[in-house]
Formats: C-alpha cells, structure tokens, sequence
C-alpha cells in the first residue's frame, strides 16, 4: 500500500530508484540507519528481476522465499516511502541537493482502499488475454491486474494499453472490473501525478535487460517454439509460475499461437554466451551469470524430467564465485553433458531440432565433422544488456555511460559504486552484469555511500547558532 | 610448399580467435570434407610452418561466409582460407581448372575462356537496345547495367540478363551498359587467391566504372554486387542488386506486372526462393527478392525452414564452379533442392547465376525435374511483364 509515511522534516533524505533485490537492500540499509528512503519503482510492483527466478545458485534456495521477506520489510519500514508505478521526471542539482520531480503514473485503481482480491481480474473482459510481462509471455493475464501474487504492494494497476475503456472508451455495457470490484477502488478519473521531492544523495538501481535472441538469428528464436530464453525458462520451472514449475515442450496451437503444451522434453540442450561475448551484437563483454544459471538449470531438468538427455554447449566455464566450481561439479555428475563447442545454427528435421555445432574437443578423430544433436527443448542464455532507457536515465541524472552502455562507476576499482557526480551512487546490474551475491554487496556499499552524504548534510545543518540537532 | 606461420597470423588477426567453433559447426562444407577452418587457425596460432601441400581441402570453401557472419570474436576466418590459397596462386600450386579460369579472366575478361568480342552474344535479338545502352553508357547515364560474365556467356543465363533489359526498358529506365569493354569484376578472382589480377581488375574496373559515372550500377549478380558494394572503393555510386531495383520500381509503382503465373483452373505456382549467400548472409538483402515474387500474380511463396540468414549455401560461389573439391559425390546443392522440393514448390527461384546453374544440375541429378524447376526471379517477371512497353527512346 502507498500509504503516507510521516514526512521526513527537515531529516536529510535519499532516493533509490529501481526496487529489485539491489534498491530494496540499499533502502533498507539507509532507513534502519535512520534516514528518510524513497524507492521508486516504475513497474507495479517492487521485486524487480529477483521475483521472476525459480531457484537461486549455487545454493537453489527459492529466490522469492527470499526474497519476499525482503519485499515486504521495505513496505513496511517506517522510515521507506515506496513508490511504485512512478518514475523520474527530471533532477536538478541545487548545492548538495537534488530537487526531483517523481511522476506517479495513474493506475486507475484507488491503492488505499483495493484489498488485492482480484475480483476483478477475474471479471476483466480481457481476463487470460493480455501475455504476461512478468511471466515472460508463458501465460496470459487480464487487463487489470497484479504482475504476480506476492507482489508489493498488493493493490491491482490497469493497463493502460489493453484496457478495452481506456483504449477504445468503451468496455460494453457496464465496466466488468468496477462491477466486480467490492471495496469501489476503480477510478478511471486517476491522473498522472507529480511529487517533488528534496534529497541529499540518490542510488541508482535500474537494472537490466536481455538481448533480443533474434539478434542471432541462427539460432532460430521466434521460427521455432521449442527455443526458448533462460529467463522464459526461469518462470517455466517457477513452481509458483504459470505451470507450478512442471516443464513441458512449448507447442503451436490450431490458431498458430505458441503454447505450453503438454508433453515434457527428452533431449534438451542449452547454447550458452547467446549474444554475450560477441562484439558483433554490441556486447563484447561476458554477463556473467549465464555460465551458473545453465548449470542451475540443467539441475532443474534433472531434477523434474530425470530421463531427459542434457547437453550443454559452451565456449568457456566460467564459476568463479564462492560454491560455484562445486555447484558445476555437482551438476556434471547429475549426467548433465557439456560439450565444448558454441553451436552455430538450428533448425527442424520433421518434428525435432537439431543443434549443428562442432565438438572442438573431438578435432581430427575420425568421422568427427560437425555433429548434429537432436533436441525438443533448446534454451538460449541471452547476454545481459542495458536498459532499453539507460540514455534518457542518464541524460536525466547527469551521469556518465561506459563503452558497453551500462552506468559507470568512478573508478572500476577505488570508487566502484560513485559516479561523476557528487552524491549519485549505482548498484547492481544497472553498473555492470552482476549475481545476486555481489549485486548485494554492492548495494550494501552504495548505502553506505549514501549515508556519509546524509550524516554529513545531518551534521552540516545546525539549527542557528546552535548544536547540530541529533536524533 | 611450407608456410612461415607468424607473419600471416598476425596480419590476419587471428590471436582473437577463441577456438569456439561456430565457424566449424557452420561450414557447409566442413560436413562432408577435411576442411575445418577452427583447426586451421589453431595450427596457425601454434605451428611455426604450415605444409600447404597436405591440405588439398582449402579449394572446397566456397567463400559464403557464413563462419565470418557468425563468428562472435570477428576473426573472419574465410580470410585465412583466401590467404592460404594466395600463398599456393604464388607458388603456382593451383588446381589446374583454376588456372585456366584465372587465365582466361586476365586475356579474356571472363573465366569461362570464350572470346571478349562475343561478350555481347547475350542480348540476341535486342541488339538495339543494347547499342543504345552502350551510347548510354558513353554519354553518360544514371543507371549503369553490369551484366557479369556469367551471365553474358552461359546459354542458361543469358535470359536472366535479356528479361532484365526488358524490364529496364518497360520502367523507361536511361540505362548504360559497357558492351564488350565489361571485364570480370574479380570478386571470385580475390576469393581464388589471385590478389595480384584482382587488384588489376579493380584498378582498370574501377576508372572505367568512373568514367562513366552512373549514381547507380545494377548487377546480375550478387558476386559483382558484392565486390563493387565492399571491395571497389565507389563511395559515390550506389551498387544495386537487380532484386533491390525491381524492388524499388514495384513500390514507386514504376513497375507492373499483367497475366499471372496460375494455371488456367487458377491453380497458383507454389514458389520457394533459395538465399544466395553473396546477397542474403553478406549483404543482408533479404526482403527484396520476396518482395519481388509476393507480387507476380498467380504466385505464393512458401519457405524453405533454412531460409535467410540460415540458408544453406548451392557451393558455386569462391572459385568452386570452377573446382570440383573433394568432395564430389555429395554435393550440398543435392541437399539443398531435395528441402526446396520437400516444401511443395513447383519453382525454386534464385537470384544469382551460380545458384541457377548449381541447382538446376542438382535438380537433374536428382531426378526431381519432373516436380521442380529452378528459375531465376528474373525469368519468373519476365513472363508477367506488361507487353505495351513504352518505348525507353520516347520518354527522353
């Protein structure tokens, strides 16, 4: 709920924008130190991508189990105003503070008084219509709705784009939401708002996104169903996703749209670095993660479909963080095949595919020519790229952008979490491709950085002629 | 004949290789020969001689590129294979056909050893045009028409260069062309190794191609286009595939099309369009020629699963229609209309000469004649063209 926080007086504040797994640590650092947090999220919920993963590696603990707790302390923090479904209008920089401009988009839905109930999802004429963002268009939601069922706040937004009477300023007869909806929160008279705000430092934790796989158009992603992207991959496996987790081999319906199905895989094979490394699509850099989420999901195959033949295709192994080589290694013994090699096409032999690639480990043996492996579920691991908005973010707050497009940090190695300009602070992915554990840890040092701004502004602003007030 | 590895290795950048094998896993040939372009560049990475002679397979590269389109790091490792048999084009220690075609390109200006003055054979029974065309060109035009040997010598294609000057005339283009003074343009001279007669060609070319100084030159074919687009140095003219032009004059409505292609119980031929690998993969033009057969009349198009950037190349191009490789028996194209025929096509429609001539064979060979025919897009438009032609001469 945007409930109202009591205000933060003349207490110096900060503003995080992004509320994944690195704004939520970073705001939760700031306020149990005592200081006033603005979180904003644009999405309708904070979660970021930590809420749309099954399990986490190395240690498979259920990312939203964890998540969550997380999540629901920054709601409930008295010292943390949330605001979700808002964005950055614009930073001006006055001295040692920042006048900024919040634009709270409508959600045509009243926050204080919609209970969550989702009566009127349920009711929505485009109820099961709309494919679903979170869900990576594995499932389909209405109109009106909540991105997933432990999202923070739990107060259901419309969707201004699918919304038959918002785009068409008609719904039928009667509005299907507002008739269902028990508590009266719908409200298509909401207006898009704006809230300023003071603040003495800002962390900036906006994330990222993934390549378009058809970048590689050799891979077949969009011709072919059965290839998929690992974060699509993530909500099939999700057992509180769109199929409780169960995995099944996607298929194309009579009307020729792309569904579930019903029939689990018996040969997958995962093509790891898709984009990633490869100057050609612009991202020259490794992301990072692909390396240990395969293997964590080559796991999850094993686990749910433990016939299945697994084969991973790779350039590199690259598990260099803490339990992460023992994680690989636990992997390999779950009969889980890697082939050195990055495949360089697929494409259909009758109803299967086939992943043409080159077995480099097997050079010069005898009839060894590029092999072919038959496979009915191919799984991409796209490269990590910035968000398709980092300009304009950046424009916005002033800061500078490093060659690969994402936000760069002072200094790589001094000053890892600074920017160019005073008080503005980066964490997480939107710096660099990053894991959980270190997207943590950097967040938990833009907190800190944050809070020498705000004891020092604390410390700096003593009541006239007297002591620096103290709290 | 050993090769000092270090100097070539470094010149072609070949340290950025990561040994991935995308290239490899790729190579049309790389299935059915020794050729491994991942391996070669190993061995040039850690070997301080190569010994040339023992690898017969580097002639069975047909230079599509797909290893270059896809390799991750840019190492361009068709390069090296280009490199390599400059070294054996040194040494004299070529394929002989190869030689003979090589020749015949540096007397002839044609690798097929037929006469320079017989270039203009092609255009039997527009030889109007064709003089007009050459005045044209000496005048000075806006539309530069380059034939391209093979299309100017081979029986099979010389309709494909005839049906195209038709439709110049019937869009009432001012379109030149250099008769009997067209040379080979060299873009497979340089993928056979001879840099030496390449660069002579596109010396001589490319003051000629100058001189005339047309905004626009148009190919038969996706090798010239290739080589004039990436390799001449013409900033100041635009190198256009025959597709893009037609293209283009469809959608300005510079072009129409009459009758259709239906049988006369209104019975569509079913045509599929196979990618030339020098004008989809290398150029990216892919659009174009769909666009072209989507609007002959009485046609559908249907596709190939290879298709675009995954198509699968007809092993004519890089000097290989003029080499067989060794590899003879199991020929790609042999594959390739076997998919065309698997989805149904009455046509197999091309968009480049080589590809006409390696497919059609295929189809022979094959014995899939009775059910599938290989045309080029051109020989498709030729037969729906309007027939009232506004005179090109009446225009001016």
């Amino acid at each position: 709920m945007e409930r109202e926080r009591p205000g933060p007086g003349d207490r110096p504040a900060a503003l995080i924008v992004g509320a994944g797994i690195a704004g939520i640590q970073a705001a939760l650092d700031i306020a149990d130190a005592g200081f006033p947090v603005y979180l904003i999220e644009r999405e309708p919920s904070i979660g970021g991508r930590m809420a749309q993963l099954d399990k986490t590696f190395p240690t498979l603990d259920c990312s939203s189990c964890i998540l969550t707790p997380k999540m629901v302390d920054a709601d409930q923090h008295p010292n943390i105003t949330l605001m979700t479904y808002a964005d950055v209008d614009s930073v001006e920089r006055d001295g040692d503070i920042f006048h900024v401009r919040v634009r709270k988009k409508p959600r045509y839905v009243d926050p204080d008084i919609c209970k969550g109930c989702g009566d009127c999802a349920e009711a929505c004429r485009m109820k099961d219509r709309i494919p679903s963002a979170f869900d990576e268009g594995i499932a389909n939601r209405s109109a009106i709705y909540v991105p997933f069922p432990q999202a923070v706040p739990l107060v259901y937004t419309i969707d201004p784009d699918t919304c038959l009477y918002l785009t068409r300023g008609v719904c039928g007869r009667t509005f299907k939401c507002k008739d269902a909806c028990p508590a009266d929160a719908i409200d298509f008279e909401q207006e898009e708002e704006f809230v300023d705000l003071d603040v003495r430092a800002i962390i900036v934790a906006t994330g990222f996104d993934l390549i378009d796989p058809e970048t590689q158009p050799e891979y077949g992603y969009g011709v072919y169903p059965q290839v998929m992207t690992a974060i699509e991959f993530e909500r099939l496996s999700d057992a509180s996703g769109p199929t409780k987790g169960e995995v099944f081999v996607p298929e194309v319906d009579r009307r020729g749209n792309t569904v579930v199905g019903d029939r689990k895989p018996e040969d997958v094979v995962f093509i790891k670095c898709v984009g990633s490394r490869d100057p050609h699509t612009g991202v020259p850099y490794c992301s990072r993660v692909c390396c240990m989420y395969t293997a964590k999901h080559a796991h999850l195959i094993r686990e749910k479909v433990p016939d299945a033949n697994i084969t991973v295709f790779y350039m590199d192994v690259r598990a260099f963080g803490k339990g992460y080589e023992e994680f690989y290694d636990r992997v390999r013994h779950e009969r889980v095949t890697y082939r050195r090699g990055q495949p360089s096409e697929v494409y259909r032999r009758g109803d299967r595919l086939v992943v043409l690639a080159e077995d480099t480990t097997l050079c010069r043996s005898p009839g060894r020519e590029p092999i072919e492996v038959e496979a009915d579920l191919v799984i991409l691991a796209t490269a990590v790229v910035p968000r398709g908005d980092v300009a304009q973010v950046a424009a916005a707050l002033g800061i500078d952008r490093s060659p690969d497009g994402f936000f760069q940090e002072a200094d790589l190695k001094l000053r890892p979490v600074d920017t160019n300009v005073d008080n503005i602070f980066v964490a997480g992915c939107c710096q660099s491709p990053k894991d959980i554990p270190d997207t943590v840890a950097q967040a938990k040092a833009a907190a800190s950085s944050a809070l020498r701004a705000l004891v020092q502004a604390r410390e700096a602003v003593p009541a006239a002629g007297g002591p620096a007030e103290r709290w | 004949m050993a090769l000092k590895t270090a100097r070539m290795t470094e010149e072609l950048e070949l340290f950025g290789c990561i040994q991935c094998g995308k290239c490899t896993g790729g190579c049309p040939v790389a299935r059915k020969t020794t050729l491994n372009i991942r391996d070669l560049i190993y061995h040039m990475m850690v070997d301080s001689d190569m010994d040339l002679d023992t690898h017969a397979e580097l002639w069975d590269c047909t230079a599509c590129f797909t290893c270059v389109e896809r390799c991750p790091k840019d190492v361009q490792p068709a390069e090296l294979i280009i490199a390599l048999r400059g070294e054996l084009v040194e040494g004299g220690r070529i394929p002989e056909t190869i030689g003979t075609a090589l020749m015949s390109i540096f007397r002839q200006g044609n690798p097929s050893s037929m006469a320079r003055q017989d270039r203009d054979l092609w255009a039997e029974g527009m030889e109007a045009s064709l003089e007009q065309a050459k005045q044209a060109a000496q005048d000075g035009c806006d539309l530069l028409y380059f034939v391209g040997c093979i299309p100017a010598y081979d029986n099979r294609v010389q309709p494909v260069a005839r049906a195209l000057m038709r439709v110049f005339e019937s869009a009432g283009l001012d379109v030149g062309a250099l008769g009997t003074d067209e040379t080979c343009c060299g873009n497979e001279v340089r993928r056979m190794g001879e840099v030496g007669l390449f660069e002579m060609l596109v010396e001589e070319n490319g003051e000629m191609l100058r001189n005339v100084g047309a905004d626009q030159i148009v190919t038969t074919s996706p090798h010239c286009f290739n080589t004039f687009k990436n390799e001449y140095g013409l900033p100041d003219t635009e190198i256009l595939h025959y597709t893009q032009l037609l293209a283009h004059l469809l959608e300005e409505g510079d072009l129409t099309f009459g009758g259709s292609l239906a049988s006369e119980e209104g019975e569509k031929k079913v045509v599929t369009y196979h990618d030339p690998c020098f004008l989809g993969k290398q150029n990216q033009v892919y659009d174009e020629p769909r666009a072209i057969i989507k609007a002959i009349p009485g046609v559908e198009l249907v596709e190939m699963d290879r298709s675009r950037e995954r198509s699968l190349c007809c092993e004519g191009g890089g000097g290989r229609m003029w080499v067989e490789g060794t590899n003879l028996e199991e020929r790609i194209a042999f594959q390739r209309v076997q998919e065309a025929a698997d989805t149904g096509a009455d046509i197999l429609a091309v968009a480049c000469p080589f590809c006409l001539l390696t497919l059609e064979d295929a189809v022979k060979v094959q014995g899939l004649d009775e059910q599938l025919r290989v045309m080029d897009i051109m020989e498709l438009v030729d037969q729906v063209l309007e027939e009232d032609v506004p005179d090109a001469s009446d225009q001016e």
